[in-house]
């Protein structure tokens, strides 16, 4: 009998955080985000019994949608370092200022970012291998402290620090990269 | 003075998590002397802006029938 409450409570709870569970797995493993939901599904109810309260789901479930990622990155050997130059000098806010793309703008680099719907930001962060963009999802996105995800990805806080930074020049170089070849630096662009 | 790239790694930190009054007092002095690293600061925080406001990505119709199908599975096996 408390098997089965246990069943239809985990159910009703589940459904409730799906939507923010899948958004999440697309970030986290783009290109799979339904397998990493089911991993975590399947997961999460066998450790049911682990929590205590549902005040505390939504981190239960993201603690254990982000391992269920590591253990597939792992799986697929994903995500070397990426070389040190020129990542870490790039840095958007001079190229934009330097190239100049909107001459008769008063407010260049807020134009630039405003070239981009959430379709292109997706598309960019995608683009950003593994390694760098979980730190820049859970921390700038998913607003945990740096200590926590350090601790959750299992690496040392200042090696945390250090791929948040290069995650942030890869996701600008990106961002950069994107508008040249999908024309948003043209007046009159998309 | 700290150099620029420093500042520039400064303000990020800054930006995700308090740092000590002493890194602040360095990141300050650098940025009441350094015009270019203040636009640099407003544009961090534009940046970090664009990432915090993206919205939700869509639980596709297809996708959310597959895991209620999985739901409904473990609710039954119980």
């Amino acid at each position: 009998m408390t098997a089965v409450r246990d069943a239809t409570a985990f159910g009703a709870l589940a459904r409730d955080h799906l939507p923010r569970l899948y958004s999440l797995a697309r970030r986290l493993l783009p290109e799979d985000p339904e397998e990493l939901v089911q991993d975590c599904l399947l997961h999460a109810f066998r450790r049911f019994a682990d929590l205590r309260d549902e005040v505390a789901a939504e981190r239960w479930f993201n603690a254990i949608l982000v391992n269920c990622a590591k253990d597939r990155y792992r799986a697929a050997g994903r995500s070397p370092e990426v070389p040190v130059d020129p990542v870490d000098e790039f840095s958007l806010f001079r190229t934009i200022a330097a190239a100049d793309p909107f001459p008769y703008s008063d407010s260049l680099h807020v134009d630039f970012l405003c070239r981009f719907g959430a379709h292109d930001v997706h598309a960019v962060l995608a683009d950003v291998p593994d390694l760098y963009r979980v730190p820049l999802v859970l921390v700038h996105m998913e607003g945990y402290p740096t200590k926590e995800v350090a601790a959750a990805l299992e690496v040392p806080l200042g090696t945390l620090l250090s791929r948040l930074h290069r995650g942030r020049k890869l996701f600008e170089r990106r961002l950069w990269d994107y508008a040249v070849q999908h024309d948003l630096l043209r007046d009159g662009g998309r | 003075m700290i150099s620029c790239e420093a500042a520039v790694r400064r303000l990020w930190e800054h930006l995700e998590s308090p740092v000590s009054l002493a890194e602040r007092a360095l990141l300050d002095e650098h940025l009441a002397l350094c015009r270019r690293c203040c636009g640099e600061a407003e544009f961090a925080a534009e940046l970090r802006g664009v990432l915090q406001r993206l919205p939700p990505e869509e639980l596709p119709p297809d996708a959310g029938q597959r895991f209620e199908a999985l739901i409904r599975q473990m609710e039954e096996q119980a």
